[in-house]
């Protein structure tokens, strides 16, 4: 265990709850809340996961998923994608953009958990 | 259905209006068949022959006639012309 | 000679009389003092110079050679006024309303204006009233000459000569200085009415006074005289009917036709209601004219000496029993006869003359055409003068020339039987619509080649003019062209006989031609003009001011163009011409701008023809250019109808295309909003779920956890709360359904409030507020509480995104275009101008967030500021970020 994860979002509360669910878990927890060098963070950091937030300042989700499946590194990395906007036509972009996993808030924190651990596993 | 209390008043003023100006219409051929009797009249060899004098008397009465009808017409069309204009007011 | 001498000072103290009167007239009227020279007496009297000479003195010789006949003169103008409501009243009112100037204009007016036609009856009027002049110009030397002779005194012919050229000269003279003072658009001559008005009463005055003397002088009575008159030579009544009708007929068909009868009639005509006292009191004048013709007749063949000349009967009557004085009078009343009828028909010619021939070919030498401006009316009038001086001179070389032998009165009933041709176009002209400028072309001519032929050619004279052998043969041996006797019907009485057929073949010329032909788009409109014009003006109309004539020009313009094109057209021009309102002075430029227009519409030569008949004050009415311009409305309408159809389609098309656009905008806004609200929702409640299931799962939890993850929960719980309530709000703002409650109080109170409350909770970080206490002394009437709430969002907004390390606000009071202003300068980076734009849409925030807000503040504070109908803005360029709340004035004002 141990891996790491970083989270991608900008609502302060939000990134306590899902660092407080994953740390409990065994997760180590980095977290970065805006855009712009959203993608050279995870460049840096090369986590074993990303949640990624749709919504960001600076630079959407979206955009941040393609730059990193066009990088080689960061080519296979997961990611889990979490959006408050609950519309097929937002699941469909994300999936478009490679998204490995797509969530709509607000999510069980179980639920959470599952996708994380299956997605770092498989 | 009360206008048809006021109306027979105004058709009646203009109603002689029209007549006035028909008998102003009518006067000028009453003069020229006056004025045309005299073709009728039988020429100097003729027995019974019409004086000058007569004629005369007869073409200027026909005149005075035609002044004095011309001239009371023309004032009753002034008179209804004023009370026209007076109604439109 | 004594008496002679006295005769011609008589004469020239009576004509510098007339000069006065007619100065007098002329300046009266031109102190608008002159509402006396328009009074139907005078109207009446100035138709008097019918009489002319040839009644004054013709009469007595025409009753004393043919009996009664020479009432036939004045019987058939006396019918003519008495039916005055049948023609006259008619003729007067096309005369007005089509600003008529002459017998020559009316008809070529008529006849789509044709010049050809004007020139044509100008040139046959002046073939037929310069014998007519000659005739009143031997008048007045031979009554001269019976004068002096019976003083002992024989004037050679030379002096006979050259007193007839003193009175032309003279009454040319005056007709210049009175007929061409000056160029009246209606063609009045007040002073020329007047003298002509005084010399009717002085003829009658004179020829009643020699009756009397007459009668009860020297007859004794009237019975007596009735008893000479029987006892005479013309004692009964003889009378061919031939010649009795075709008189009437001839005499009634001159009054109308005569340009001079013309002139004073119509023209001259100040009043259509003059016609009315004129149509008894006219008859009454000539009845009294007539009335002591036949005892001066019949006593004169008594008195003088077998071989008399009967014509003159009236001034020799006086003059043998020894009556100097009645003789002078009736002197100046024949004088007066003569002259007035010369001064009247030389005006009415030199118009004609003046307008039809003279001027044409003037502007036809000039380069510069019509458009020439400045000097036309001084042309115009030099040409009058010449025209003038050239109509009575040719009277005078007429004179000179024939010898003055013939008998007055024959000349007289020529000249009438001339204008009588006339009379067909005339009345054809105004009753019946199918009349042709063709047809009047034909029949004109016709008559007046037969009238020439049969009766102004033999009048010379056998073997003058006419051989003996044609008129007894033929020409060339074709007997049944003889001038006296066509067809072979011999026995006629040759004038009868002239009358009838010209008039005839004239009226069955006219009538086929116009038949056949096909009028011109003028002609039509001018027929119905005519024909209809009682329809067409109810009352005489007159071109008013320059703008009367621009709102005649829109009219038009409007019916060809369209009233939108039209109007933007006159609007634009007015502005051009720094006006306010729609309609611009008719400037050169402005009608050539028009006309551009308007020819784009119905062709060069139609728009021209157009803006000058209005601009031109010329004789086709608006009414006529009315109908020609919907006529083309009309064909243009039908000619277009495809196309409009495609036209339409194509707009519907694009109005539907348009819709759809629209809806589906809508719908994208709409399906965003509900997105974004789902975002805005969804995101504190899932803070608030993932701890709720956090303090639900977990069991090991400090109390100091439970405590910041329980107001976690409970502090997204207020930002839903908050959310609602703010789209609540917008919801009812944006609906218009916000019911204001419209309070009074202080400015300053309100932002006391509103920074209280929206600095409330804010700890060390808080802002300085900076106010100016003396600027916010404002009462105010509006909804104080919305106010204070766009107020409280605005600091709330600085609070929470000014990044400066001392963050300062600065309130500013003021007033801008008559509005109070009210400004919120913070001392932080301000907003990009990128965002500027966007800042007040719903759900934007800017920057970093530091604060959870829904991004609905700003929206809410524009849609308030709305309902208060002011503004809230974005203020630039004040270095931190500033936002600007706009009053209007009368929210200060009505507090006040």
């Amino acid at each position: 265990m141990g891996k790491n994860v970083l989270v991608i979002e900008d609502e302060p509360n939000i990134i306590e709850a899902i660092s407080f669910i994953l740390s409990r878990d065994g997760w180590s927890v980095a977290t970065h809340s805006n855009g712009h060098d959203a993608v050279g963070v995870v460049q840096k950091a090369m986590p074993d996961l990303v949640i990624l937030d749709v919504m960001l300042p600076g630079k959407t989700g979206y955009d941040i998923l393609r730059e990193l499946r066009s990088e080689d590194a960061t080519h296979g990395l997961p990611v889990l994608m979490l959006t408050a906007k609950g519309q097929v036509k937002d699941r469909e972009m994300a999936e478009r953009a490679g998204a490995s996993r797509f969530m709509t808030k607000p999510f069980s924190n179980a639920e959470v958990l599952d996708a994380v651990r299956e997605l770092v596993a498989g | 259905m009360n206008a048809k209390h006021t109306i027979p008043f105004l058709e009646r003023q203009s109603y002689r209006r029209r007549r006035l100006i028909d008998t102003i219409r009518t006067l000028p051929v009453i003069g020229a068949v006056l004025w045309g009797v005299p073709l009728l009249w039988r020429q100097s060899d003729a027995a019974d022959v019409v004086m000058t004098s007569d004629a005369i008397i007869y073409i200027f009465s026909v005149w005075l006639l035609l002044v004095v009808g011309g001239g009371w017409l023309a004032r009753n069309l002034k008179r209804s012309d004023a009370e026209e204009t007076e109604r439109e007011r | 000679m004594g008496t002679l001498n006295i005769l011609v000072g008589v004469c020239l103290i009576y004509v510098a009389f007339l000069f006065l009167v007619a100065f007098a007239a002329e300046r009266a009227a031109l102190e608008g003092k002159g509402a006396w020279l328009r009074s139907p007496i005078i109207y009446t009297l100035s138709l008097s110079i019918y009489c002319t000479a040839w009644t004054f003195y013709g009469a007595v010789g025409y009753a004393a050679r043919s009996g009664l006949e020479y009432l036939t003169i004045y019987i058939g103008p006396s019918l003519v006024m008495i039916g005055w409501w049948w023609l006259l009243r008619k003729l007067v009112r096309i005369g007005r309303s089509q600003r008529i100037t002459s017998i020559a204009d009316l008809i070529s007016s008529r006849y789509g204006k044709s010049n050809l036609l004007a020139v044509g009856v100008t040139v046959l009027a002046v073939i037929g009233t310069t014998p007519y002049i000659a005739l009143q110009l031997q008048s007045v030397t031979v009554s001269f000459d019976v004068f002096s002779s019976a003083y002992g005194a024989e004037l050679t012919d030379s002096a006979q000569g050259s007193n007839a050229l003193l009175v032309a000269a003279g009454l040319a003279l005056f007709t210049i200085i009175f007929g061409t003072r000056n160029l009246d658009v209606n063609e009045r001559h007040h002073g020329v009415v007047m003298a002509v008005a005084v010399e009717a009463i002085v003829k009658l005055l004179a020829l009643t006074a020699v009756g009397i003397f007459v009668v009860w002088g020297l007859a004794g009575g009237v019975g007596d005289t009735l008893a000479r008159i029987d006892a005479s030579e013309i004692g009964q009544w003889q009378m061919r009917g031939d010649r009795w009708g075709t008189l009437i007929f001839l005499s009634g068909a001159a009054f109308l036709c005569l340009p001079r009868m013309f002139q004073v009639m119509v023209v001259e005509n100040e009043d259509e209601d003059h016609l009315r006292t004129a149509s008894w009191a006219f008859p009454a004048y000539l009845m009294v004219m007539s009335l002591f013709v036949v005892p001066i007749a019949v006593v004169g063949l008594d008195l003088l000496p077998a071989g008399s000349n009967p014509d003159f009967f009236v001034l020799t009557v006086p003059l043998a029993t020894g009556n100097d004085a009645l003789a002078m009078l009736s002197f100046l009343g024949g004088f007066s006869s003569a002259t007035s009828m010369v001064i009247v028909a030389a005006l009415a010619l030199s118009t004609m003359v003046s307008n039809h021939i003279v001027m044409p070919i003037w502007l036809s030498t000039q380069s510069g055409g019509a458009s020439v401006s400045g000097d036309v009316r001084h042309v115009v009038l030099l040409s009058r003068r010449i025209s003038i001086a050239a109509v009575v001179f040719l009277g005078y070389l007429y004179f000179r020339l024939s010898g003055g032998g013939t008998a007055l009165a024959s000349i007289g009933l020529v000249s009438f039987a001339g204008v009588a041709q006339f009379l067909p176009v005339l009345v054809g002209g105004i009753f019946w619509r199918g009349a042709t400028r063709t047809g009047a072309f034909v029949g004109l001519s016709v008559g007046f080649v037969i009238w020439a032929y049969t009766l102004l050619l033999p009048s010379f004279g056998a073997g003058s003019l006419v051989s003996q052998t044609m008129l007894e043969n033929g020409p060339l041996g074709l007997g049944w062209l003889r001038p006296q006797a066509f067809f072979g019907i011999s026995g006629m009485d040759p004038l009868v006989h002239a009358i009838f057929w010209s008039i005839l073949l004239n009226t069955m010329s006219f009538f086929i031609a116009s038949l056949v032909g096909f009028p011109s788009p003028l002609e039509r409109l001018q027929g119905a003009q005519f024909v209809n014009v009682f329809e067409h003006s109810s009352t005489p109309q007159s071109w008013g001011g320059s703008l009367a004539q621009t709102e005649d020009l829109m009219v038009m313009a409007q019916r060809i163009i369209g009233a939108r094109e039209a109007q933007n057209l006159f609007e634009r021009e007015a502005k051009r011409q720094g006006m306010s309102g729609l309609l611009p002075e008719p400037s050169p430029d402005f009608l050539q701008r028009l006309e551009r227009e308007l020819a784009g519409s119905v062709g060069a030569a139609t728009a021209h023809a157009m803006i000058g008949q209005i601009v031109g004050g010329a004789s086709v009415s608006v009414e006529d250019l009315m109908a020609v311009a919907d006529e083309t409305a009309q064909m243009m309408e039908y000619s277009s109808k495809l196309e409009a159809k495609s036209e339409e389609q194509a707009r519907t098309a694009r109005q539907l295309r348009q819709a759809n656009e629209k809806l589906t905008l809508i719908s994208e806004q709409k399906d965003s909003f509900l997105s974004q609200v789902s975002h805005e929702l969804r995101t504190p409640m899932t803070s608030i779920r993932a701890f709720s299931e956090i303090l639900r799962d977990s069991d090991r939890l400090t109390e100091t956890e439970k405590t910041k993850y329980s107001s976690i929960i409970h502090d997204e719980a207020l930002r839903l709360t908050r959310l609602l309530d703010d789209l609540l709000d917008l919801s009812v703002l944006e609906s218009g359904r916000v019911n204001l409650n419209m309070q009074s109080g202080s400015l300053k109170g309100i932002l006391d409030h509103a920074v209280a409350s929206a600095l409330t909770g804010a700890g060390a970080d808080k802002m300085q507020v900076v106010r100016d206490n003396q600027q916010e002394d404002l009462m105010l009437n509006t909804d104080l509480d919305r106010l204070s709430q766009v107020f409280i969002n605005l600091i709330g907004n600085a609070q929470k995104y000014c990044d400066s390390t001392t963050p300062k606000l600065r309130i500013d009071v003021g007033r801008a275009n008559a509005a109070l202003v009210v400004d919120f300068i913070d001392n932080g980076s301000g907003i990009p101008k990128t965002e500027q734009a966007v800042i007040f849409e719903k759900f934007s925030r800017t920057g970093v967030q530091k604060v959870k807000g829904a991004g609905l503040g700003l929206a809410i504070c524009r849609e308030i500021m709305t309902r208060l109908e002011g503004s809230v803005e974005y203020l630039p360029g004040q270095g931190g970020a500033a936002f600007r709340v706009t009053l209007p004035e009368q929210v200060a004002m009505a507090a006040q």
